[in-house]
This record gives C-alpha cells, structure tokens and sequence, in this order.
C-alpha cells in the first residue's frame, strides 16, 4: 500500500514542507450510510484512513480535531448541505490544505459552478465509476 | 255710413261664400269636383294675398317705396320651380296621405310625434301675429267706412263694444263653419277651396276698381299722377329704390322669406299641396298665380302716391284704400273695397285657422289622448264628432290669441310688419323641410334641434322685444341684452348691428338654423324608419310609379283595424271604405282574422288623412305587431343601421366574453406555471432519489465483482444485503411514484365499495407479523368485534394501513419496539390510532412530514430506509376519502397518527 512521506507546497513568499509517516486522513460525509459503506472500502482498499459522517455539521465538528487531507462531500444533507460545509472548511486556517471533492447526485452545470465557488478541487456525480473515483483521490494525493 | 249696412253687406257677402261652398261641396259628394282645375287652383293659391296684400301694401309703399315689392317677387321667382320642388310634394302627400306642413315634416323624419308637436307650436305661435293684423285690417276697415270724416274712432267702453272683438268671434264662427263641417279622411275642402278662389276674384277685381278710380278718377290716367308725384319730394322719393332706405341685403332676405312663405305657410302648404286635385294643375298655375301677383300690385303705387299726396298724417296710410274713394264721395266703391279686403282677411283666417287647427288636433292633441289612453279599446265615444270639437276648440283659442296680440302688441306696428314676423317663424321650417326632400343623410335629430335653435332666435329677436316694447314684459333685456351681455340684444345678435329687425332675425335664426340641421344630422344615426321615410320623401317618383309597396310587415287582428276605422272616421265612412276593399281585393273581411299587410297599410293611410300619419302609426302600432323585414330596400337600409347595431352588441359581449375568457386564461396560467414548477421539483426530487440507491448499488456490486476473492464471505453478504434492500428501494419508488401519478389523474373519482376497516386492519397487520417479529417488535391489534364500514377503495385503504404500521415498524425503538393499533367509532367517524414506542417527531417537522420527499434523519444512522413517499401517498388516499390525518408526537415518548374516516351509513 503507497504511504506519502513528504509534500510540497509553494506559497507566496515561504515553502511549507508538510511531512507525515502517518496514512492519509479522508473524511467521509454522506447522509446514505450505503453509499458511505462502499467508499469506506475502496478509499481502505488505497491504504487511507477513512472518517466517516452523516451530515454536515458532524462533519464540521470533526474536521476540527481532524485536520483530513481528503474531504469526500455530498450536497444534499439534512440540515446544512455540502456547498455551506466546503465554504466553511475553507474559512478554517488549519484545513488550508485539505483537498476537497464533492460527490453528489446533483448533475446540472449551475451545481458544478457552486460547487467550484465553494472552494471544492473536484466534482463527481453520482452513480460513479469506483475506477475513476479511486485514481481521482490517488491523484490529488500524489500532486495535489 | 252706417255700421249696420257694413255690417250686412258683410253678412250677405259671407252668406254667398257659404252658397257657393256649399253649392261645390254637393257637386262634389255627386263626384262632380268643380275645383278640379288649373285656374281656380291658381286662384286659390293666391290666398297668398291677405289683408296685408289689400291694405298694407299701400302703406308699405308710402315709407319703403318700392320694397313692398320683395314679398311678390319671392314667390315669382319660385313659381318656374314650382314644377320640380311643388310637385314632389304633392306626390309624396298624396301618397303618405299628409294633411299639412307639421304631418309632412313628422312623416319625414320617420313619423315623429316630437317633430310634429315642435312644427305645430312654430305654426300656431308663428302665425298668430299674422292673424292678428287681419283681424286688425277688417276693423279699421270698419272703423274706417263708420267714422271717415268724424276723427278717429272712440276707444270703446266696454270689450262688448269693441269692433274687434266681434270681427275675431265672427271670423272664428265662419272658420268653424267652413273647416270643420265634416271630417274628410283627406283634409279635402272642395267648398272651402272655392270660396277662397272666388274670394280672390273678388280681392283683384276690387283693388283694380279702387286703382282704376284714383288713376283715372282722380287723375288722368298714370301720366298725370306720377309727374305730379315726381314733383313732390315725398312722393318721389317713393319712386326709388336707393331713397326707400331698403339694403340690397334686407331686400334678399325679403325675397328669401317670402320664397319660403309661398311654400311653408300653413295655408299655403294646405292650399297647393293637401287641396290640390292633381299634380296636372302645376303648370298652369306656374303663369297665372305670378300673373295674379303682378295683377294685384299694378295699382299699389298709385295709390299710395294718390294718398299721399292728398292726405296729412291724421290719415294711416294703410287706410287708403278705402279713404281715398270716400274723400272723393265714391262710398259704394269704398264698401266694395272693404269687401275686398273682408274677403283677403277671412280667407287668409279661414284657411289658415283650418290648416293650424288640424295640426293641432292631429299633432298635439291626439297623440296626447292616445298617449294618455283616453281613446279608449271600448271607446263608444264618435271620435269623428270628438276630432272636430277638438278642431273648434283650437280655432277659437288661435283667433283670440291673435285678437290678444293685436290688442297688446300689433297696434304698435304696421301691418306688413307685423306680417313678416310671421314669414320669418315660417321659414324657419325651411331646412327641415327642404333637406327631408332632397338630403336622405338628413336626421331627425337634425331637423328637432335646427327647429328649436330657429324657433328660439325666431322668438328671441322678433316677438318677445315687439312684447317688450308694447309693455307686456320688461325691456331691459331689449336696451342692454339679455342677462346684461351686450353680445344678446335682440336687435343687435352677437354684435351685429346695422340692420332691420325682420333681416336681423331672419339672418340669424336660419343660418343657425341650418347650421344646426345639418351638423346634428351628419353626426347623428338615422332610426330606421326615419331610413324608409327619407328613401321615400327623396326618391318618391320609384315609388310612385306603380311599385308602392309596404316596407314594414305588420299583423293585427281585422277586427281591431275595423274598430279603429270606426272610431276615428264614423260609422258610415268606415263601412264604405270596408266594402270599398273588399271589392277592389275580392275578399271577405272576418273580425277573427289576421289582416294582411296591404288592409293595415290601407287603414293606416286613411287614417292619416283624418288624424295625420304619427297619430295613425301610434293607433296602428296599438294594434299591430311589427314583423322582421323582407323587402330588398329595407336591406339595404339594415346594412347600415340595424347591422351595425348588432354587430356592435356583438362585439360588445364578445368583448365581455373576452375579459372574463382572459382573466380564467391568467388564472390557469399561474396555476399551470406553479404546477409546472412543483412538477420539475418533483422530477428533480425523484431522480436524485433514484441515483442515490443507484449509486450505493453500482459501487457494491462493482466491488463484489472486481475484488470477489480478496472479500470474506461475511462482507460480500452484507453488501449483496445493501443491493437487494437498495433495489427494493428503487421499485419501492417507482411504484410510489406511479401511485401519485395515478392519484393525481383520478383525484375527483368517489369511492364507491363499502368497506370494513376492522377487517382491513387485521388482515394487514396480520400479514407483516412475520416483519414485526424480526424485528423484534410486539404489536398490539384492536380487539375482534362489529364491522365499521367506510365507503372506499379496499386496496387503497389496505396501502393506508401497510404504510402507518411500515412507518412505525421503522421509527419504533430499536430495542424494545412496541406498536398499539387502535380502532374506534366516534360521531359518524372512525377513527384509526397507530402509536409506536420510538424517538417521536419534532415539533417543525409535524407539518412536513405529510408532504413528499420529507424525511427525518438521525444523527448517527443516516437516513432512514425510505422514499419520503410514504406519509404523503396515506394522506392524499385518506384524503380522497374524505378523511384527515394527523400525528401527536411527544419527543422520546414515540408518535401516534391517527386517521379519520366518515362512516358508511346503508
């Protein structure tokens, strides 16, 4: 299973080397906890730690102690939905890094726009191909 | 000379007028008509030549010169047309059957009672002064022949001995006698035209001997008398045109009026239009009335230059006539001359007392009782007799309105003066009448308004100020206009100043007059017998020559035509114009019967020669009905009035209907709008609620495939779970999904079957106690016990309850799960309690959970196994069968929905 020792990132006028010997954190967030069974085994089968929650707010509380390098969304939750958690993990200095990718049914062009504005790196729909999701999640993890 | 011997001469002079009358009326009723021919037509016109003619000429001459000229040449003028404008209205009264001026301009103008009230009143009022100066004539004349060489005569004490009033009561006796002998269906007086024509034999031929007497009597022959005038600075100025203070303006609205009077007078109109035999007499009459105008003037000026040059003021040179002879002791001539001017006065009061009495019997007073239905159905009173009571009445309150006005007002003025006063109310029928027989466009709201503004100046200008003046009203309104603006004195009209009273009035009463007539009808519609009655008046020659037919079709009962015939004409005349119809069509005449159009036509034309054409159309019409039109003309006529009418009541409903058609048309669109919107929320809803098992079923099952060894036998089980639960779903949805579908399409259908909800209710819950058991879930189930029939669908009410004990089986506690089904009958209504132990709902989402894709979630299971369909399909079938739904929930302590359905009473 691949471990990722060192990344980089270049800001604006610093390098920030990030080092972990530790598997990369995912949370998981997802209000069909069949849906969150089948990721849960194919982000485990990459050699990822999986977190998992059922609406947006748990998944806020979580990502505080957390600090994930992967936030897998969906959109339509009970109670706060998918675009309001992606803008608020982006207003949390510590989550700077964490990638985020939404996964929702939700298909038409104007949800990819909101998605995007929210501050999300990817956007998948629904049903999607455990191929394409599996490499997507590697990729970001490789090259951000 | 003695007032007895005017006296009789006078009463043996009226005594043979009444011989000859009544000679030519017993020829006539042998069918020997004497009048019928052109020269005692021509002479019976010439009734034209009043008091006025005999006496006034002559003292016009002595101040105006030669403009007593003008009320002659008008009517000269006019005589060569005659043949054209005459004629047409000869033809178009003979065949409407008119009976003078007001019936003519009323059955123009589509047989209006209102014109021919307003043309009644213009007459009689217009007319009286014109009355009034014969009356005035024949007792100076008396006065005159009794007091010549005495003074003046004395005022006299009492009304009693007053010479006037006697004249008036005499003129009105003989005007009774000869008008209103009998009742004639055509207004016809042969007797009457007779003696007017002898009358004006007797006008000429005294006039000419008085002439003859001073011009060559007197003086020898022309020669002398007008070179001795010519040295004398007051009579030649009399030769001239230019000294007699006349314009060349008032000179042409004097020619204008007197053009119109020879046709528009009252008794004028009677004479050559309603008296006249046949149209064939017109030619001749075109020379000889000029002839016997030119005849009666020959002598005017000589004797107007004789009188004055012989007399001083002290003698009124209207009085010549009969002062000169006597100032020469020829007192027989001077007799014979009174007579002649007796025989201008009494014919012009007898005509036109008669012609003013019909119309206002026929226009006024008639309408009036049939209005008022004092002309009863069974009416036994001779509306003969009643009709020329009626006729008396009216001329004997005309004559003492004129006696009152020559007392009051005419003694101030002239003769020939106070004569054009009433020339000028005559005209003011002109446009009305001369439009109505050549402009079809005109209307009868045209001709009552060009009427009243006439009659109003008319009234204005002329009688009201000459009232004034003779101290009846204040004058103020004369010195300073009326309510104080300058721009309203009667003599001096908008400012106007300049020009005698007559041309003044006479000016602007007929240009405003005519004005009004013809801007009124060129804005206003024509009604659409007034349509038929101008196509009539205008083309009458196309319905004279043989093709008259009955434009209008009407039904009435023949029996009520008969006794209207009756009632209006006696007995004796109704029975013979009967017989007369049935004869000349071959049919017997049976009371029950319907009449045909042509015997309705035929009362109603004969009628109109007894009480006018509006009269007979509103008796008629209390009889008939008028039925729709058929005639190709009429057609026409109803392309453009009752057409448009129509089409514009249609487009006015259309338009109604649009309105109302439009707002039901905004309203569906906003509700087809919000139904469009909730139906793509629905759709949006349920394919994100497929894609979601979709998803968890594709992921699983890809896994199970793609990793099938490296999975142990425990997992693959619990995902094969999860994608046989997840496709469970996925129908689950599809058939909810259906259900609404097919719920909306029949959401008016009633339920029909009886139904036992307890037997319901404990089969299902029978059926999933296999469900409760596995989950460990105890249920408790209503007792056994009597049938509570609804009214419903079986199925539908089965779903009901599958979904309330489905939605407690899935929200009871995990652990210890009880569920408590409860049934019970309350008011009419049963009631269906389903309680579980579980966590309860939320007070906010109470009200949602009834509406689709709401479901409830808790926070460490997700969401529940569910479509969010489920609630919302068991309110809407509870619905429909007249039921409600409702939930009671305590947090923790579980929920109860209970459904209300009305019970089903046999």
């Amino acid at each position: 299973m691949p471990y990722f020792y060192t990344e980089f990132k270049i800001k604006t006028n610093q390098i920030t080397v990030h080092i972990s010997d530790s598997a990369a954190k995912i949370l998981v967030v997802d209000d069909e906890p069949n849906i969150i069974v089948a990721l849960e085994y194919l982000l485990q089968r990459e050699g990822y730690e999986v977190f998992k929650a059922y609406n947006g707010q748990d998944a806020l509380d979580m990502l505080v102690s957390l600090v994930p390098d992967v936030v897998v969304l969906d959109v339509m939750m009970p109670g706060m939905d998918g675009f309001e958690v992606a803008r608020r993990i982006r207003q949390m200095p510590a989550l700077e890094l964490a990638k985020i990718i939404f996964l929702t049914a939700k298909g038409t062009q104007r949800d990819k726009e909101s998605g995007y504005a929210s501050g999300a790196e990817y956007y998948m729909i629904k049903p999607f191909e455990n191929e394409v999701f599996v490499s997507t999640v590697n990729e970001i993890m490789a090259y951000g | 000379m003695g007032l007895s011997l005017v006296i009789g001469c006078s009463l043996a002079y009226i005594t043979l007028l009444f011989l000859i009358a009544w000679w030519v009326d017993k020829r006539a009723e042998r069918g020997v008509s004497v009048v019928n021919n052109p020269y005692i037509y021509a002479l019976s016109l010439a009734v034209y030549c009043t008091a006025w003619t005999f006496f006034g000429s002559v003292g016009r001459a002595t101040t105006g010169g030669l403009s007593f000229l003008g009320v002659y040449l008008g009517p000269t003028l006019l005589a060569p047309l005659w043949y054209v404008l005459l004629r047409k209205m000869i033809l178009i009264s003979k065949h409407q059957r008119i009976t003078s001026i007001a019936d003519f301009i009323s059955a123009r103008y589509g047989k209006s009672t209102l014109l021919g009230v307003l043309v009644t009143v213009i007459a009689v009022l217009g007319i009286v002064p014109y009355i009034s100066i014969q009356l005035k004539a024949v007792t100076f004349g008396i006065n005159t022949l009794t007091h010549y060489g005495s003074g003046p005569a004395p005022l006299p004490a009492s009304i009693l001995l007053d010479a006037g009033f006697w004249v008036t009561v005499a003129m009105a006796v003989f005007t009774a006698i000869f008008g209103t002998r009998k009742l004639d269906p055509n207004e016809r007086h042969e007797g009457l035209v007779a003696a007017v024509a002898f009358e004006s034999i007797i006008k000429l031929v005294t006039f000419t001997a008085v002439g003859l007497f001073v011009t060559f009597g007197i003086y020898n022959g022309f020669n002398d008398l007008f070179t001795q005038a010519a040295f004398r600075e007051d009579t030649a100025r009399m030769l001239t045109f230019e000294s007699s203070g006349v314009t060349t303006f008032s000179w042409n609205v004097l020619m204008m009026l007197s053009l119109f009077a020879i046709i528009l007078l009252p008794r004028q109109f009677h004479i050559s239009v309603v008296e006249n035999t046949s149209p064939r007499h017109i030619p001749k009459a075109m020379w000889v009335f000029p002839l016997y105008l030119l005849l009666i003037n020959i002598f005017v000026l000589p004797i107007a230059l004789a009188g004055k040059m012989m007399f001083d003021a002290g003698v009124h040179p209207d009085t010549y006539v009969l002062s000169l002879p006597l100032a020469k002791g020829a007192a027989w001539l001077a007799l014979a001359a009174f007579i002649g001017g007796f025989s201008a006065a009494t014919s012009m009061v007898v005509v036109e007392a008669t012609a003013l009495s019909i119309m206002f019997s026929n226009h006024i007073v008639v309408p009036l009782l049939i209005k008022t239905r004092s002309i009863g159905d069974n009416d036994l009173v001779n509306g003969a007799a009643r009709l020329l009571d009626i006729r008396r009445i009216s001329i004997l309150l005309m004559l003492f309105l004129a006696y009152w006005y020559q007392k009051s007002v005419g003694n101030t003025y002239d003769l020939v003066s106070v004569g054009l006063i009433s020339f000028t109310a005559a005209a003011q029928l002109a446009p009305a009448m001369i439009g109505g027989l050549y402009w079809k466009r005109a209307t009868h709201q045209g001709a009552v308004t060009g009427l009243i503004v006439g009659f109003f100046i008319w009234a204005f200008c002329l009688p009201l100020p000459s009232m004034a003046q003779a101290g009846i009203i204040s004058n103020t309104f004369v010195s300073e206009g009326l309510f104080g603006i300058a721009f309203l004195k009667p003599y001096a009209l908008f400012g106007m100043t300049g020009l005698d009273p007559i041309t003044h009035a006479a000016f602007w009463s007929l240009f405003l007059n005519a004005w009004a007539y013809a801007i009124v009808s060129v804005n206003t519609q024509p009604s659409m017998l007034s349509l038929t009655q101008a196509d009539l008046f205008v083309n009458i020659h196309k319905y004279i020559s043989g093709q008259e037919y009955d434009i209008l079709k009407r039904e009435a009962k023949i029996g009520d035509l008969k006794a209207i015939l009756h009632r209006f004409l006696g007995e004796a005349r109704a029975l013979t114009l009967l017989n007369e119809y049935q004869t000349a069509n071959n049919v017997l005449l049976d009371n029950q019967k319907i009449a045909q159009a042509d015997l309705i036509s035929f009362v109603e034309t004969n009628l109109a020669g007894a009480i006018g054409a509006a009269s007979a159309r509103l008796v008629i019409d209390s009889v008939a009905k008028e039925e729709q039109i058929t005639l190709d003309e009429v057609m026409r006529i109803l392309e453009q009035t009752r057409e448009a009418v129509q089409h514009s009541r249609i487009m006015e409903t259309k338009n109604e209907q649009l309105k109302v058609l439009t707002l039901q048309l905004t309203t569906a669109n906003v509700q087809l709008k919000q139904l469009d919107r909730l139906k793509a929320d629905f759709i949006t809803t349920v394919t994100h609620e497929l894609r979601t098992p979709v998803t968890s079923i594709k992921a699983l099952s890809r896994i199970i495939l793609d990793d099938y060894d490296q999975l142990d036998a425990g997992r693959r089980k619990a995902y094969l779970e999860i994608i046989v639960n997840e496709s469970d779903r996925i129908s689950r949805l599809i058939n909810q999904v259906l259900d609404i579908e097919k719920m909306r399409s029949e959401q008016q259908a009633q339920p029909v079957d009886s139904v036992d909800l307890r037997e319901i209710v404990l089969t299902t819950a029978a059926g999933m106690q296999q469900l409760f058991a596995e989950r460990h879930v105890t249920c408790s189930l209503p007792p056994p016990g009597e049938s509570l029939q609804v009214q419903g669908d079986r199925d539908k009410l089965i779903q009901v309850v599958v979904n309330l004990l489905s939605n407690a089986l899935k929200f009871c506690d995990q652990d210890s799960g009880n569920i408590k089904i409860d049934l019970q009958c309350k008011d009419q209504y049963v009631l269906l309690g389903v309680r579980d132990n579980g966590l309860g709902i939320p007070i906010h989402a109470r009200d949602m959970i009834f509406e689709q894709f709401t479901q409830l979630h808790s926070h460490d299971q997700g969401k529940p196994q569910g479509t969010g369909l489920g609630l919302f399909i068991t309110r809407k079938i509870v619905e429909q069968h007249g039921g409600t739904i409702r939930v009671e929930s305590e947090p923790g302590e579980g929920s109860l929905f209970e459904v209300k359905l009305p019970l089903f009473k046999q």
